[in-house]
């Protein structure tokens, strides 16, 4: 038996009948992260004593015969824009190369009281700004179906500990696609909660009206048990809310999925095409029926992105100023330091990378004077037709499938050149966050080797919808 | 495309310093991040009111109360201390800034 490919039920099950400890789980996984990460590169940093500190006491908790909840004693992976209290957080950036996290994010808080095993933080393209783990300031993350190939981005670490079975599940973000889009490039469950499902409370903001934290996992049904961990109001999120739960019984309803005309239009690889229609079939077998359905302006879900984005990554990205903490040049002895202006200029042109710095810049502009109507106005509008898409067909439809990504995993190196082609991977993705509405991406199949991710998508606060069908359709699909 | 100027221009509300190097690579960056998303003059939106909050949420309100966060740990150092040890400058439990001029 290799233990760590267990899902969590089974491990829980195990933990509590004493066929191994949590002492020998986490043992398991610190050793395999020590032996393959440098193939990978999914992990940043190493929590292993505070780990296995954390492991004993669950251990000590089980052998006084206490009960212990279903993620107690397993390790977990968390993305390195998540706050763990003590420990390294640098979100992939050189501003925060030596940034020493002050507290714990709320969802940390959750998990930890959960009992569960932080074993270190993941890799990420930069501030979560990136669709293939190369942004990472300090080593790329490769994919485990194919080391010449991306991992998909920006959770790349998180996607990659899950897929190469370094971590039994992780913790992500996704702004626009970035723990949905590696989840598929890496044949693996990944969620994007409805807005304001998850508190943001200690996570790095990125584009607050557009970020949610979800999880990374094996199966459908681990990714149901860490969001019922994770999900909830929180007071230090405004944004937060209760859950609340749909009234759906699957088993009686016959399930209507709808399926947008919208995506079989442009770049989408003909193989990835074939998967879906494939998909499509399964469906009709487990008693569901397809509808055809229109989303008139998903077209422009990406140009409507690519202005609200950049513009709240402006606004959110000024707190690193050389000042409070991080990279700063007046650390550096002899720096040419003339006031508070050059701290400015100096510290961030020298702490943050390239793709960091074309938001930014986009979003200055999309926001500043004579051209705030124009770009930022604009597509808060176009924004408001987008989520009205998305109520017209869930009025008729329970549940919309697309594919995740419209290719498989493309080379390493591959789109770097060329900003707007990387921008283009996430042109499934991105219209689900600027509608606030739940998707979840899982494996559908394999073309030459490479995963396919179907995205499933249901209405605001539909997860316990999404989770349902999908749990039916992963047996149907049985893709291992 | 953007010009150097314009781009100066941008670098310098973003409060970010640009070598030459830097201006013109980005010069053509942004210039065709922007034709892209310029698609958007397309959409009609006359009518349309621009949207806020996408869940719907109303004004969330709470006390705002100070509390004392000393709470001490793993590593035996309080909050407030590490907060501050991740600052460049400090003078008398204070973060230092450079003078404006």
């Amino acid at each position: 038996m290799e233990i760590n490919k267990l899902s969590i039920k089974k491990i829980h099950d195990a933990l509590k009948k004493g066929e191994f400890s949590s002492v020998d789980l986490t043992k398991n996984i610190l050793n395999k992260i020590e032996k393959e990460n440098e193939k990978f590169g999914a992990f940043l940093n190493i929590s292993s004593e505070t780990a296995l500190f954390s492991a004993k006491k669950i251990d000590e908790k089980i052998s006084r015969g206490e009960d212990i909840g279903l993620i107690s004693g397993i390790p977990v992976a968390i993305k390195d824009n998540i706050l763990v209290e003590g420990e390294k957080c640098t979100a992939g950036s050189k501003i925060l190369k030596d940034y020493i996290a002050p507290y714990d994010a709320f969802v940390v808080k959750k998990l930890k009281e959960a009992g569960a095993i932080i074993v270190g933080k993941t890799n990420m393209d930069e501030f979560a700004m990136g669709s293939s783990g190369e942004n990472s300031a300090f080593f790329p993350t490769r994919n485990p179906n194919d080391l010449e190939r991306v991992p998909g981005g920006s959770s790349s670490g998180s996607a990659v500990a899950v897929s190469a079975n370094l971590s039994f599940y992780a913790l992500g973000s996704d702004t626009g696609g970035s723990i949905r889009q590696p989840a598929s490039f890496c044949g693996i469950v990944g969620l994007k909660p409805t807005y304001g499902a998850v508190s943001r409370y200690g996570v790095m903001a990125m584009a607050s009206s557009l970020d949610q934290i979800g999880p990374l996992t094996k199966t459908v049904e681990d990714s149901k048990i860490v969001f019922n961990t994770i999900k909830g109001r929180d007071i230090m999120d405004s944004t937060s809310m209760d859950f609340k739960a749909t009234d759906f019984k699957a088993k009686k309803e016959k399930i209507k999925i709808g399926i947008p005309k919208e995506c079989f239009v442009e770049g989408i690889d003909s193989g990835v095409e074939n998967m879906l229609k494939k998909v499509i079939e399964k469906v009709k077998n487990i008693g569901a029926d397809i509808e055809e359905i229109s989303l008139p302006n998903m077209k422009y879900a990406m140009p409507c992105y690519y202005i609200i984005m950049p513009s709240e990554v402006s606004a959110n990205l000024s707190r690193f100023d050389g000042i409070k903490y991080g990279h700063s040049e007046v650390r550096k002895s002899g720096a040419d330091i003339k006031n508070l202006l050059d701290v400015y200029l100096k510290s961030r042109q020298g702490g943050f990378g390239d793709e960091v710095k074309r938001r930014i810049m986009i979003g200055v502009y999309a926001l500043s004077s004579g051209y705030y109507d124009a770009y930022y106005l604009r597509a808060q509008k176009a924004r408001r037709l987008v989520r009205e898409d998305f109520e017209k067909a869930f009025k008729k439809v329970d549940l919309i499938f697309t594919p995740t990504s419209p290719t498989t995993a493309f080379k390493i190196g591959e789109k770097t050149q060329d900003p707007l082609s990387m921008y283009l991977a996430d042109i499934f993705t991105v219209s689900i966050n600027l509608a606030g509405v739940p998707a979840l991406s899982m494996p559908c199949g394999k073309i030459d080797g490479l995963p396919v991710g179907l995205q499933v998508i249901g209405p605001w606060f539909g997860e316990e919808k999404i989770f349902d069908f999908s749990e039916k359709l992963e047996k149907e699909i049985q893709y291992k | 495309m953007l010009t150097k100027k314009e781009v100066e221009h941008i670098a310098k509300l973003a409060r970010l310093g640009l070598s030459d190097v830097e201006i013109e690579k980005f010069q053509g960056d942004l210039s065709s991040i922007l034709d892209y998303i310029s698609q958007l003059q397309d959409v009609d939106v006359e009518k349309i009111e621009p949207i806020s909050n996408i869940t719907g949420a109303q004004n969330v309100f709470r006390n705002d109360l100070a509390k004392k966060t000393n709470i001490e740990s793993v590593r035996g150092i309080d909050t407030v201390k590490r907060i501050l040890k991740e600052a460049p400058e400090l003078q008398d439990g204070y973060i230092k800034v450079k003078a404006v001029f």
